[in-house]
């Protein structure tokens, strides 16, 4: 594919679809479309900070009781590597304004790695969780019996908050590879980047949403039992 | 001179089975949209034919009393989910919100066929539930019966509910999106028909409330599947929590499908009767009122549920709240109407038929909204009457208005006019003799979602029965004669009504691309001569 390196004005831009006048509002249009899209996320999870919310204020005990069950030191690193993806992102982005090809994919690739190590950790957590029994259910058991019903509506909120954040970054991985494949084919590029903004603004709430649940879920009840 | 068919069009742009099925033309994914939910209207039809043979007898010998209890809920489910939401949004909000700004396309079409298929597949999980058991918890699903008790196909639907609600989320996106980025020049904020307002605002409420109900469904499913604890007391959770997060969706939804009806109206009303809409800029502020007061009246659906006296007080008197924009569109359409040039086609009837039902639906939704009158009547006929004069009423008279007074866009063809006039009057007839008698009934204490009654409401079931088969043939009709339009209807010709807007100045079917060159924008959306002012000296 031959480029003539056209300027992002022009009403010629290969990456132009055919409805837009040209390239800038083609790019705002796709950034505002994910900024509403993420309105609709912040909902979303809204429903789900809601519930946590009413059920912690009702059960302020069983809930630091629940979240002592929970393993800080993975948490804590898991955060510090969805921060770091963070930034690998951001650098992504920068490369893109710049048209580097090479950076693009260097630092999306390292974005990729960091959510991984972050799903694997994950993964470490909940094995750890299913042997300790911590999964609600029939199987579950919980020491102290007086929080019996109230820990495992804590453990239901984890799993179900912190299993559809896992979601929502595996979704973001699979945009990065389709990003990767459209960095190195070439239609992004050539003052055309607006594809790797938009999968950055999605990838930054993710990490938002983490941003929240991790002292929400993990920190909880510590200076109340002196831990 | 006798309008002539264009040589290009969008219908004949294409003729194949991929030309549509692969189609990224806002006009055709109009037309998708249309066949899908015309054929889930007749399917939640059927249900209510269904509902009313077995009440116009009180012992409920017709079905059995599971079986009713699928039937309402199906009904329920069908028309909510599957034909009112996406009625007016998906069909003539697709068609139109890019003709109306005087764009090509929607900002992104490859989206918007994808909302197509994201809303075929919830709807073939929802005849999944429909050929394998069912669903009988209403279309409420409230826990803890919907998460522990119910034996009907609770997981599935609920899915198929989430998954439909992507569908509202990315057209609503869309929308929102083509309606910042995508004006043609001159087409200012306040230049834009007053149906663009109201599909922006209803857009707003499909991006902050749908994301609920789908959370809320989704946290049913898992409850029900792994037995993780939400909602039902014996695994701790709460089952009033349901409540406030299905109503906190599912009110908002009802503006969902009255507030597009309400922007067809207004463009009916400025063109049937030659005049700009009374007050343009409250009417179009009214669906952004409602849109946000929407959002905090849920409440007055859990008046009964154990809910705090003070939030019940507060909830009661927000309620009372949205009725005021609701009036304000009321008052500007007649007074629209007041010393205009009325003329008595089609979509006017059901402009007519629409502001007079909802007045009424919306009246007797301020009765609702009184917390001693609601206690009264909550769980009676009087509520089903209530959100029939609403959705029924109202956005099935929008919709049924707007499809006749753009079919001749659509289609490029006029329907005949006797028969279309006649099957107005014949849906109105029907649907007044359908509902009114359940607000008596409800009045008098039936209580819905009952099969068996006692003999004395008799006669007021056999009323409604009857009005719900004369509201059949009402509704089948338009269904031939559009069908019979489409071979045999004189060719429209640009602008058949000789109404104001952009979607009329460009040819009927319009070309793929929409204009031939991109219009500029100078005049008002209702850019009708004032009227001569006669001074009686």
């Amino acid at each position: 594919m031959a480029h003539a390196a056209p300027h992002s004005d022009s009403p010629h831009h290969p990456a132009l679809a055919h409805h837009f006048d040209n390239l800038a509002q083609q790019q705002e249009a796709a950034s505002l479309g994910m900024w509403v899209f993420l309105l609709t996320e912040i909902l979303f999870f809204g429903g789900l900070f809601l519930v946590y919310t009413i059920y912690r204020a009702w059960y302020p005990d069983a809930f630091a009781s629940a979240s002592h069950h929970l393993d800080i030191p993975l948490g804590t690193v898991n955060t510090a590597v969805l921060i770091g993806s963070s930034l690998t992102m951001a650098m992504a982005v920068h490369a893109a304004q710049l048209n580097s090809r090479r950076g693009i994919m260097l630092f999306i690739v390292l974005t990729m790695i960091l959510g991984g190590v972050f799903l694997g950790i994950k993964g470490v957590e909940y094995s750890h969780k299913f042997h300790e029994h911590l999964i609600p259910g029939p199987h579950f058991a919980y020491a102290e019996a007086e929080f019996f019903r109230p820990a495992q509506l804590f453990f239901s909120l984890y799993f179900i908050m912190t299993g559809l954040h896992a979601i929502h970054m595996i979704i973001g991985i699979g945009l990065m590879i389709w990003m990767l494949v459209w960095t190195y084919k070439g239609i992004i590029g050539d003052g055309y980047f607006s594809p790797v903004e938009v999968v950055g603004l999605y990838w930054h709430f993710v990490d938002i949403v983490w941003i929240f649940l991790f002292p929400l879920l993990y920190l909880i009840g510590r200076h109340a039992t002196g831990h | 001179m006798a309008p002539e068919f264009p040589a290009h069009h969008y219908l004949n742009n294409g003729y194949g089975i991929k030309s549509w099925l692969l189609t990224r033309d806002h006009k055709r994914i109009a037309l998708l949209y249309l066949a899908a939910v015309t054929f889930f209207f007749f399917v939640g039809g059927a249900f209510a034919v269904l509902i009313r043979l077995d009440l116009a007898t009180p012992p409920g010998d017709f079905v059995s009393d599971d079986t009713y209890n699928q039937l309402f809920t199906m009904h329920g489910v069908v028309m909510v989910f599957f034909f009112l939401i996406p009625a007016i949004p998906a069909i003539l909000g697709n068609f139109l919100v890019p003709l109306m700004i005087g764009a090509k396309d929607l900002a992104f079409p490859k989206l918007n066929l994808l909302s197509w298929y994201i809303y075929m597949l919830g709807g073939l999980m929802g005849v999944y539930v429909l050929l394998t058991g069912g669903l009988d918890t209403g279309w409420t699903m409230y826990a803890p019966f919907s998460t522990r008790y119910s034996t009907t196909r609770v997981v599935p639907a609920a899915l198929a509910v989430f998954v439909t609600g992507f569908s509202s989320i990315l057209t609503g996106l869309n929308f929102i999106v083509t309606i910042h980025r995508m004006r043609a020049p001159g087409m200012t904020w306040f230049k834009m028909p007053l149906f663009l307002w109201s599909t922006y605002a209803t857009s707003v409420i499909n991006i902050l409330g749908t994301p609920v109900i789908a959370i809320t469904a989704l946290l049913v499913a898992v409850e029900r599947l792994f037995r993780f604890g939400f909602f039902d007391p014996a695994l701790g959770g709460d089952p009033v929590l349901f409540q406030h997060l299905f109503w906190f969706y599912s009110h908002p939804a009802v503006y969902i499908m009255i507030l597009p009806a309400m922007g067809v109206i207004s463009e009916l009303v400025a063109a049937f009767c030659r005049k700009p809409v009374f007050g343009y800029s409250f009417v179009a502020f009214s669906s952004l009122g409602i849109a946000v007061l929407g959002f905090l009246v849920w409440g007055h659906h859990m008046f009964v549920a154990g809910q705090s006296v003070y939030a019940a007080m507060v909830f009661s008197m927000l309620s009372f709240l949205v009725a005021i924009p609701s009036a304000i569109k009321v008052f500007n359409w007649t007074a629209t109407m007041y010393k205009g040039s009325i003329s008595w086609q089609t979509p006017m009837l059901y402009a007519i038929g629409f502001i007079g039902l909802f007045t009424i639906g919306g009246l007797t939704g301020l009765f609702l909204a009184s917390i001693g009158v609601n206690v009264h009547v909550t769980d009676t006929y009087f509520i089903i009457a209530h959100f029939h004069y609403i959705m029924v009423g109202g956005t099935i008279m929008g919709y049924l208005g707007g499809l006749h007074y753009w079919w001749p866009k659509i289609s490029g063809r006029l329907y005949p006019d006797g028969l279309s006039k006649l099957s107005a009057l014949i849906i109105f007839v029907g649907f007044n003799l359908t509902f009114f008698p359940q607000f008596i009934l409800g009045y008098l204490g039936m209580p819905r979602r009952y099969h068996a009654y006692p003999p004395e409401f008799q006669v007021l079931n056999v009323l409604s029965s009857a009005g719900a088969s004369i509201l059949a043939v009402g509704y089948l009709l338009p269904m031939f004669y559009f069908a019979w339009s489409l071979r045999y209807g004189k060719p429209a010709g640009a602008n058949p009504w000789g109404a104001s807007g952009l979607e009329w100045e460009t040819t009927s079917p319009p070309p793929t691309e929409n204009f031939s060159v991109t219009p500029t924008v100078t005049a008002s959306p209702y850019n009708y001569p004032s009227p001569v002012v006669k001074h009686v000296a």
